[in-house]
């Protein structure tokens, strides 16, 4: 008997006895308020990760304009920002390793959690968001969710190959519980609100 | 070195020389301060420094190690946990960096005014999946076909390193990056790819320490929670190279950083364990703090999820329930950095998923202890144990530790974890805690009258047994006289660990079952276990 039908059988015979359907879920109230903005910022920023005030002379990017100057090697995935790196053009995800800053497209945002969703589509090569030194995240106010149940309904996560939810930069404080950036990947992780064009 | 006196400044005061990159720490240090000046404490972060830490380098103090394993005997934890109180400083880094986790959990599970509701829907999806687990399984298998992946099954954890080693094989891969995955760890997996060549790095930087020092991990969320600093100083200088002197936290996790990157860089294959598996996508969910199971996942040619059976959930939507409730439980932050999402392989590499059992399907016949499955790691009921924080998670001498482990690991060795059940002084806090609410109290000592039963305790402990105390002879009266209450579960290890008689580890504590008795209980009860033996 292969193992799978062996996994199988074992399973029928030792099935519990009693019937337990699977509940509905409910709708919880958010736990954010109506600004949105304000909740995701909050709760972003406790997660370790920057919300991009907009410069004086109204531009959005001002926050992070000194940083992608500042960086040798940028690798955009969106038409707003021009890098030096082309992702449709890389052979191997590890020839990213010289990344300084990569900038990508969220598909949405969660208010609850502070929260942005990728998939493939925005990341075009996956591994940019964790190779690169500091990731900065455009994301269009009106993709705002109010919480982890509505990110959960939406039809990404059924469709995509790869679709992650950042919280903050990479994080680890496995020693002696002092928290540090940059564990394994990004050292951290800014969000500009950029309408989509 | 620092000087003695700036040991116990954890929040940025410390010496930063010998900074691979002192540049990324200037002129804004990102980690340990929000915007507005505040203490940031997500991931496995403390709200305050540890007072726990040496004044001066002259207290360094070895670290404790672990139970002796002496092949099959059984463990004894008590005589570990000795050895781990002995170790003043160890012992209060432990307990307080593990008692801050439990506070942080309770913080956060107070400010959703429907997480009861939610642990009753999280334990109400797992008692439906498992009792549909072949329907579930046959679904996700068939969805993860359609999405392109390989799917492999598993009946042990031997098998399981058999198929991987193939796969590998198969591709001529020699090195593989992994993400932590307490399933691997219960194959010994790194164990039979050393025997066979290929060379094995754990990416995240608990598992790290660990594998470099060539221990289990000794948590399941923070594998080198019972280490000081200066012990990984200790380690990294021996395998890493790095400065003996240098016991700046930012130094040795940087240090790790920049010598782990090459071989994420070059590896030929990569292999992440899995959180939740979604039938209806056949996707494999991981969450982790630090990315590594995306630089695992997204980065070699060749991917590879290990998965234990019980990990399926029906649909994305149950999500909302289980990431709601992990990371608040085991951390208290809303959420992991990463919570991410592998369907399909990228284009030009080959995924593959192995299902693993490993002794899972005997446990769903085993009337008392199935739903022990509902467990998602995250680590709740260890941070509450009083027990646990004291003694450290590797005086158990078993892949897992803590009030879950007491339950799971006599489900793989009797005789050998014969021991564990008593390592409870039965508080049951971490039945409270648990957010899929097993009971796991009632387990452990449902665990005791088997093996009790079936002779696998010394004489001396079934002795001690039928002389039950007083006031833990009734766990109902027990807890009511304690109550769950933070002050009094604050109190109760004190006397329970430092008690003359040892409390916990000589198993005095023996209730009597209120309507059942002990014959009626075990005749209905032994049929199922001994089978699953
Ligand atoms: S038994 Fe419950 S509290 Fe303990 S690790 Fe599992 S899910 Fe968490």
């Amino acid at each position: 008997m292969s193992a799978r039908d062996g996994i199988l059988r074992a399973i029928r015979q030792n099935r519990p006895s009693g019937t337990y359907a699977l509940p509905p879920l409910p709708d919880f109230a958010p736990l954010v308020g109506d600004d949105l903005i304000a909740s995701f910022g909050e709760r972003l920023e406790r997660m370790g990760g920057r919300l991009a005030q907009a410069g004086p002379d109204g531009d959005p990017l001002g926050a992070v304009r000194e940083r992608l100057a500042g960086a040798r090697v940028v690798a955009s995935a969106v038409p707003e920002v021009a890098g030096n790196r082309d992702l449709a053009r890389v052979a191997h995800p590890a020839d990213l390793a010289d990344v300084d800053v990569a900038v990508v497209r969220a598909v949405f945002g969660v208010a609850e959690t502070g929260s942005v969703l990728f998939t493939q589509d925005e990341l075009r090569v996956n591994a940019v968001a964790y190779l690169a030194q500091h990731l900065i995240v455009l994301l269009d106010p009106a993709d705002l969710l109010v919480n982890i149940q509505a990110a959960y309904r939406r039809p990404e996560f059924g469709r995509s190959a790869y679709a992650v939810l950042h919280t903050g930069p990479s994080a680890t404080a496995d020693i002696e519980g002092v928290l540090i950036h940059g564990a394994q990947g990004v050292r951290s992780l800014t969000v500009v609100l950029l309408a989509r064009t | 070195m620092s000087a003695p006196d700036d040991l116990r400044i954890h929040d940025g005061a410390a010496d930063r020389g010998g900074l691979i990159h002192p540049e990324i720490r200037q002129p804004d240090d990102e980690s340990e301060r929000g915007p507005d000046g505040s203490r940031l404490q997500h991931a496995e972060g403390t709200t305050q420094p540890l007072s726990a830490a040496p004044k001066a380098a002259q207290a360094r103090e070895p670290q404790p190690r672990g139970a002796r394993i002496r092949g099959n005997r059984p463990i004894d934890q008590a005589e570990a946990a000795e050895r781990f109180i002995a170790a003043p400083l160890h012992l209060k880094a432990h307990d307080e960096r593990l008692w801050d986790l439990r506070k942080k959990r309770d913080a956060v599970a107070h400010t959703i005014p429907e997480w009861e509701e939610l642990r009753e829907l999280a334990s109400q999806i797992k008692a439906h999946t498992l009792t549909n687990l072949d329907a579930y399984l046959e679904q996700f298998e068939a969805q993860a076909k359609a999405n392109g992946v390989h799917v492999h099954w598993a009946a042990d954890g031997a098998e399981h390193n058999r198929i991987v080693h193939g796969i590998l094989t198969d591709h001529g891969a020699r090195t593989l990056i992994k993400s932590k995955s307490m399933l691997t760890e219960e194959c010994g997996f790194r164990h039979y790819m050393d025997a066979h060549g290929i060379e094995i790095i754990e990416t995240d930087l608990g598992e790290r320490i660990q594998q470099l020092d060539k221990e289990e991990p000794s948590h399941v969320v923070c594998p080198a929670v019972h280490k000081t600093r200066l012990d990984v100083a200790e380690v990294f200088a021996r395998t890493l190279g790095t400065d003996p002197e240098n016991d700046d936290i930012h130094y040795l996790a940087e240090s790790q950083r920049e010598t782990t990157r090459p071989y994420i860089l070059t590896a030929d294959a990569g292999m992440t364990g899995c959180n939740f598996a979604i039938a209806e996508t056949g996707t494999v969910v991981t969450c982790t703090n630090e990315g590594n199971a995306d630089l695992s996942g997204n980065v070699p040619k060749l991917q590879i999820h290990s998965i234990g059976i019980e990990k399926l959930i029906p649909r994305v939507e149950h999500l909302g329930v289980f990431i709601r409730l992990l990371s608040r439980s085991a951390l208290g932050s809303p959420i992991t950095q990463y919570t991410s999402h592998f369907r399909a392989p990228r284009a030009g590499t080959e995924m593959h998923m192995v299902l693993v059992d490993n002794g899972r399907s005997a446990r769903l016949g085993m009337e008392a202890f199935w739903t022990s499955l509902k467990c998602i790691r995250c680590g709740a009921c260890m941070n509450t144990c009083p027990v646990y924080r004291r003694s450290g998670g590797l005086s158990y001498g078993a892949t897992y530790s803590g009030p879950i482990g007491l339950i799971i690991d006599p489900t793989f060795n009797k005789r050998k974890y014969s021991t564990l059940p008593f390592s409870s002084t039965m508080n049951g806090s971490c039945t409270n805690v648990c957010p899929v609410k097993i009971n796991i109290h009632e387990q452990i000592f449902a665990w005791r009258k088997v093996l009790a039963e079936e002779h696998e305790i010394p004489l001396v402990k079934k002795g001690m047994m039928k002389a039950a105390g007083q006031v833990l002879s009734r766990p109902a009266a027990y807890r009511a006289a304690i109550g769950a209450a933070d002050s009094a579960l604050r109190v109760l290890p004190r006397f329970a660990v430092y008690n003359p008689l040892n409390t916990w580890g000589r198993g005095r504590e023996m209730p009597e079952t209120p309507r059942q008795s002990f014959h009626a209980w075990y005749k209905q009860n032994r049929a199922k276990t001994d089978g699953a033996a």
